[in-house]
């Protein structure tokens, strides 16, 4: 007897074998001419990262499937690849400066970063449990040694094997749920998952089916830092270098949202009942305590691992509309939000004084006087955060509130939209300390790669009002995909 | 209609504020500067929205000067245009603004720059609330003037400034955040957010209600009506004088024409049903904000403490406006704007105890001002729906007569006995400038209120007809239902 093994088409995960292969190489490069390679390894990540980009527009359109089914490009996984890619690219471009600075200087760093993009890459393209489980573990066991790579400080070490302990607790949970899941439906597709699910008929799912999303959706949330498995958020926050923070708030999130979104839309649309109210109460119970618990930090970073944690609610909110509309609205919310955070950080890693970065909020006193610009950027990025108009967070908000309202979830949007006044609160607190307070020393001056982010994000806030329609469009039909 | 005259008048502040954003200079020049080019701005602004006055034509109740851009995508487009209504409104707005710059330009000494910045992209916002033919545009404009009158009170206001900022923006916030999901459930039963199509969209009646009451929560707090005006007094009181006339003159009117816009026509069974509740509200505004004033120490908490009662009448915004700025002469040359400071002005002061008493007998509504027109007309529309409301809403005219020449006596009558008032100086050419017009507008409106009336007349009477019309359909609706 002989057995054929047939070559699944590589082409559609091109982008993820050229992003793997170059990593690889790149740390043949580094393992073999040392340390002094860490800037050019840097810029060529970059350069790989953008690479991998340019493919991931330039596959043919359409949904292309490869891998027995497992892999999927659709137009949601292109949208939120090239999200993730331009946060992985901007984290490596943003952490240069604070590397060179601090004697950090490993060119493992940027090769960490682009193996667990590659991880990410594979998440938002995974079409069932088993690809969905290899994908996450890639990045986050990238992320985990990442958070710790300041391996002599405490605080860094802490923060990395905490979120070790946590994260492989969230896994275990995850692949326990995937178990039951397949258990009860035969299967780990996520077709044949919702097939299976709705032979069930009118709704009602298997008590077993629903035992195995609830453990499914408690490694979601731990992923995505969402409430009731958000605890380790501000720790690896406040404990990992700032750079990897910034990395931490942006693209992981994005691929954690993109696996939680095509799970729940495309494996489980037949007991939509069922799911909707565990994501409607994880939303607002992340909402509520995104805005409350950050009132009281004084801590930058802390203060915004709350923020994320509440923005991770906002985006769920339109997931919880388990619609079309609400899968629009939470890639606009992603988009923006990526662009909100990354701005937000630049002005968090000028935040350095005397040769040390400073993270307190009260070392932003005065900062409109000191550094103008910077001041006002940073202004308008926490009045976005905060959704004001014009502003580009303004339309984040917009478009999942307006999914949770069609979708009859009134309840949702009114304690969503007055989470948000009182996450208010402290976006304002910040502009208080930069406009009205007295100047204190001023910062070093901005390094240019910063300035280059935070002049990108910043406009990019400022100004999408003018001309909003290619993002929501390109939204509108990476949406349509998954319907 | 060759250029878009609409828009120019939105965005020309803007421009003239992206403008002193990129000047460079040493600090004395760029001051000077920034001065001169928000003053500028401003004038041409005016002079753009007088054209617009001039071409208007006040016998049709149609939207005017029609602007339509594809946007959002979605039914939501980039509109623009003006009727009877909003037309009044949007020249208000443009001709306090170069009052406003000329008031602050000794006053404010530190950071001019961003000062001026500040106020001409509140200008934009403001002449787009009241231009705006889209629920999602007039939101954006309506809500994007929190962020620059945040920084106005919190940059250069008194000592309680921070306070102040804080619960200004977190209440205006918390209030129209859920207008916004009215907007949003406005726009999946109408399909649109488009004023003109959702004026003749005739909403159910549940939706009607909700909706309504969530732009009440709006509109209350800006207007502000009691219980909900706490936030007034502080952010008047902290504000510097200019921040405290556009307060008090313009956006506190976006309260009272998102009322008559949206609340109104649109929902016309909730309005009427809901009736009852806005008496009770105004009138308790009335008698119990003008027996607050008349405890008050600082002239200006009385001043905005009687601006909350006046709410109750929605008179414009002119004597109030003016009232500020009367209290902002003299605390420019004092320093203190405690009632107690001041007595005996009139000696040394003629021309400013003149202009004040003009404002001050407006706002207490002596006939021949336009304090008079405002609460007169009102009362009379009252009067017709409900007796008991007009008649308690008129003991707030008497009270608030009570307090406005009680504040008058003290401060402008009486010996000059305080030491530190010796030496104070009259009105200069600065403050003549802007308080002349103000004196005149007030008698002269006062007297001869028909343009403005006219003005809107088209558009208010074709307002009441669609009101009455809507609300014959519900009640017919209503009977054919048993």
């Amino acid at each position: 007897m002989t057995e054929t093994v047939e070559i699944p088409a590589l082409l559609p995960a091109l982008p993820e074998i050229v992003l793997a292969i170059g990593a690889m190489v790149l740390l043949m490069v580094g393992a073999f001419r040392g340390e002094q390679t860490a800037k050019g390894i840097e810029g060529a990540a970059i350069l790989l990262l953008v690479l991998t980009g340019l493919i991931v527009v330039l596959l043919p359109a359409g949904k292309l499937v490869t891998f027995g089914g497992s892999f999927i490009v659709d137009g949601f996984a292109r949208f939120l690849k090239l999200l993730a890619l331009a946060g992985s690219a901007a984290a490596i471009l943003m952490s240069s400066n604070y590397l060179a600075l601090e004697k950090r200087e490993t060119f493992e760093y940027s090769i960490l970063i682009l193996l667990s993009t590659t991880g990410m890459m594979m998440l938002i393209s995974a079409a069932d449990l088993i690809a969905l489980y290899l994908g996450l573990e890639l990045m986050s066991l990238a992320l985990y040694v990442v958070a710790a790579i300041d391996r002599d400080s405490v605080r860094s070490t802490e923060a990395g094997l905490k979120y070790f302990v946590l994260g492989a607790l969230s896994s275990g949970m995850l692949l326990y749920g995937a178990s039951l899941i397949y258990g009860f439906t035969g299967t780990v597709s996520f077709a044949g998952i919702a097939n299976a699910a709705s032979q069930g008929g009118g709704g009602t799912a298997s008590l077993g089916l629903v035992f195995g999303l609830v453990f499914l959706f408690a490694g979601f949330c731990f992923k995505v830092s969402a409430v009731p498995f958000h605890m380790w958020t501000p720790d690896v926050y406040e404990g990992a270098p700032t750079p990897i923070t910034a990395f931490f708030a942006a693209a992981p999130k994005v691929a954690g949202i993109a696996m939680f979104v095509r799970t729940t839309i495309v494996a489980f649309p037949g007991i939509l009942t069922q799911w909707q109210q565990i994501v409607v109460f994880v939303a607002i119970a992340s909402m509520a305590l995104g805005a409350f618990a950050a009132i009281g930090q004084k801590n930058i970073k802390r203060l915004m691992a709350y923020s994320s944690i509440g923005h991770m609610g906002f985006a769920l909110v339109g997931l919880a509309a388990g619609t079309q509309q609400g899968v629009h609205g939470v890639l606009v919310y992603m988009a923006i939000y990526v662009a909100m955070t990354l701005g937000a950080f630049a002005c968090i890693l000028s935040m350095r004084r005397d040769g040390q970065m400073v993270e307190q909020i009260a070392d932003l006193a005065g900062l409109a006087r000191t550094k103008p610009t910077m001041a006002f950027f940073f202004a308008m990025l926490l009045f976005s955060l905060a959704g004001v108009p014009p502003l580009a967070g303004f339309f984040a908000k917009f478009y999942v509130f307006l999914a949770a309202i069609q979708a009859g979830l009134f309840t949702l949007a009114v304690i969503g939209v007055v989470t948000s006044v009182v996450g208010a609160y402290y976006y304002l607190a910040i502009v208080k300390t930069m406009y009205f307070d007295e100047p204190a020393k001023p910062f070093e001056p901005m390094p240019y790669e910063l300035k280059a982010v935070l002049a990108v994000t910043g406009l990019f806030n400022l100004l999408f009002f003018v001309y909003p329609s290619p993002l929501i469009e390109a939204a509108n039909a990476a949406a349509k995909s998954l319907f | 209609m060759s250029w878009p005259i609409l828009s120019v008048t939105i965005f020309l502040p803007l421009v003239g504020a992206l403008f002193i954003m990129v000047m460079r200079g040493d600090d004395e020049a760029e001051k000077r500067n920034a001065r001169w080019v928000a003053l500028w701005t401003t004038l041409i602004t005016f002079a753009i929205s007088l054209i617009l006055l001039y071409r208007f034509d006040p016998s049709s109740a149609e939207f005017q000067f029609v602007e339509k851009r594809p946007w959002l995508v979605g039914a939501i487009t980039y509109h623009v245009g003006v009727d009877g209504i909003s037309l009044p409104f949007l020249i208000l707005t443009t001709a306090l603004m170069p009052v406003c710059i000329i008031a602050s330009w000794l006053p404010i000494q530190h950071r001019v720059k961003e000062y001026m910045i500040a106020f001409l992209v509140l200008e934009t916002l403001m002449v787009g609330t009241f231009a705006a033919l889209d629920l999602v545009v007039f939101y954006l404009f309506f809500e994007g003037g929190l962020i620059p009158m945040f920084l106005i009170i919190g940059v250069w206001g008194g000592p309680r400034r921070v306070y102040a900022s804080f619960k200004f923006f977190l209440y205006t916030f918390l209030g129209s955040v859920l207008m916004l999901l009215a907007i949003m459930a406005m726009y999946w039963d109408a399909g649109t957010t488009e004023i003109p199509t959702l004026l003749r969209h005739g909403f159910p009646r549940g939706l009607q209600t909700w909706a309504w009451l969530a732009f009440l929560a709006s509109f209350a707090v800006k207007l502000p009506m009691w219980p909900v005006h706490t936030w007034l007094p502080d952010a008047h009181v902290e504000a510097p004088t200019a921040g405290s006339v556009i307060l008090a003159a313009i956006l506190l009117k976006m309260g009272g024409y998102g009322f008559l816009r949206f609340s109104l026509p649109m929902f016309p069974a909730a309005s009427h049903d809901l009736a009852p509740l806005i008496f009770a509200l105004s009138v308790i505004a009335v008698i119990y904000t003008s027996l607050v004033a008349l405890a008050q120490a600082d002239m200006k908490k009385l001043i905005a403490y009687s601006s909350v009662a006046h709410m109750g009448f929605v008179t414009m915004g002119i004597f109030a406006a003016a009232l500020f700025l009367c209290v902002g002469v003299v605390y420019d040359r004092m320093h203190t704007r405690e009632i107690a400071a001041y007595g005996g002005l009139v000696n040394r002061m003629p021309l400013y105890a003149a202009a004040f008493m003009v404002f001050t007998l407006a706002n207490v509504g002596l006939p021949g001002t336009t304090g008079f027109i405002g609460e007169f007309l009102t009362l009379i529309g009252t009067f017709r729906v409900n007796t008991w409301v007009a008649t308690l809403a008129t003991t707030g005219i008497i009270l608030s007569a009570a307090y406005a020449l009680w504040l008058y006596r003290k401060v402008i009558f009486g010996p000059l006995t305080k030491a530190s008032l010796a030496t104070i100086k009259d009105l200069d050419y600065r403050e003549i400038v802007t308080l002349g017009p103000l004196v005149v507008l007030t008698i002269l409106f006062g007297i001869y209120p028909k343009p403005v009336l006219d003005l809107s007349a088209a558009s208010v009477a074709q307002l009441l007809e669609n009101y009455d019309r809507a609300l014959g359909a519900a009640k017919t609706a209503v009977l054919l239902a048993h």
